[in-house]
Parts: C-alpha cells; structure tokens; sequence
C-alpha cells in the first residue's frame, strides 16, 4: 500500500468514526475535560495498572476534583459492564487498563508493573504479564 | 540445713535514701547495657536489595484468559466514552 492511498484510508477511518461517534454519543459532552487533557499532556497524570487515573506529581485541588470525578465515572462505567460481561469490576478495570496504557501516546505517563511511572516512549509500553 | 530466719531479715526495715538507691539503679541498668547491645545486634534483620525487579502483583486472582475474554469488550467500552478515557 503506498503512502497516499495509506493516509487516504486513514482519514476515510477517522471520519468514520467521527460520524459513528457524533451518531452514538448521547450528548456533545464526548471530549476530555481541558484540564485534564493539559495535565495529562504535562505528564502530572497517568495510566494506571488498575484502569484508573493516578497523579503522578501532587496535584493541584482542581485538578485533583477532575480526576477524581473521572474515576468515579470510570468505575461506573467498570461495572457495568462488567456485570454484562459476567466478571468482577476489578477485572474489567485492570482489562481496561492493560488496552489503556497500550494507548498512550509517547510523552503521557503510565504504571508499568513494577508501580513506577513511566513515560511512553516510541516503543511498546512495559504492561502486565497478563494483558492481551 | 536451711536458715531458719525470714528472708532478707538482715536487711533495714526502713528504706534506704532515694539518692542511693537511684544511683544502684541506674549502675545496675548500665552494666547490662553491653549485653543489650550484643542481643541487638544478633537480632539484626540484614536486608538486601533483590536483583530482580519488584513486581506488584496487582490482583493475583486475576486470571489472564479473564482479561482476554474481556479486552474486546473493554475496547469498544473506552472508544465510547472519550471523556473520561
């Protein structure tokens, strides 16, 4: 596939999903919240092993309300699904966490299994043994 | 034979000035001291780093094919909800 044809098809996806998503999306509250987008970008929060957010440096109490109230929605969202899926919402969590911390981009933090924060480099990030 | 005489009956009925007293106290503290010492350092825990690295076992019940069995799902899940992904 040469490199035009790659990025057309890219873009084709990318608008695909942005019509799927306008389509399924109950409300127009569907983007990151700013502050947690910029904390995120700066690396003062992560990905954890767990599924959840965590602060990598001490946060703000601003931001530390972001994030929490984005956990909490996270854990709701856990399990839930998780009781669709007949599986603890600890699993669900760390299930999501595994795909969560493989889509980081390089520069945002993650929890690699020893617990210690890393940032996301080019390469694969270092996951639990256990992640698909 | 034993003695038939009551124990310590040697000894003064009143007790002895503070002072001294305190002192026989604190000199007897002081000579068992060294033994302390040396039972402290027997007792030592020496505590050597592991070569290998730490590695948390976060929820060892936790079952691979459990998380297999729910990485498709847990995708679609995280691609609609971009807010708090």
């Amino acid at each position: 596939m040469t490199k035009v044809s790659m990025r057309k098809t890219l873009s084709t996806l990318a608008a695909t999903g942005l019509l799927l998503g306008a389509a399924g999306s109950p409300g127009f509250a569907q983007s990151r919240d700013p502050a947690y987008a910029a904390a995120r970008a700066a690396g003062q929060v992560g990905e954890k092993m767990d599924g959840y957010l965590g602060y990598v440096t001490p946060p703000a109490p601003a931001l530390r309300a972001v994030v929490e109230d984005i956990n909490i929605k996270r854990k709701a969202v856990y399990a839930e699904k998780a009781q669709a899926n007949k599986a603890t919402v600890e699993e669900y969590a760390l299930t999501s966490g595994c795909l969560l911390i493989a889509q980081t981009k390089p520069g945002e933090k993650y929890q690699a299994p020893d617990g210690s924060w890393q940032t996301r480099g080019a390469g694969a990030p270092m996951r639990d043994s256990r992640c698909p | 034979m034993r003695n038939p005489e009551l124990t310590r009956s040697a000894n003064p009925a009143t007790k002895r000035a503070m002072g001294k007293d305190g002192f026989q106290f604190w000199l007897r503290h002081l000579r068992v001291l060294p033994l302390m010492g040396g039972l402290a350092l027997a007792g030592c825990i020496s505590v050597k780093a592991p070569d290998k690295p730490i590695v948390i076992e976060l929820n060892i019940n936790i079952k691979q094919e459990v998380v297999y069995r729910l990485a498709q799902d847990a995708n679609n899940t995280i691609e609609s909800n971009p807010d708090i992904f």
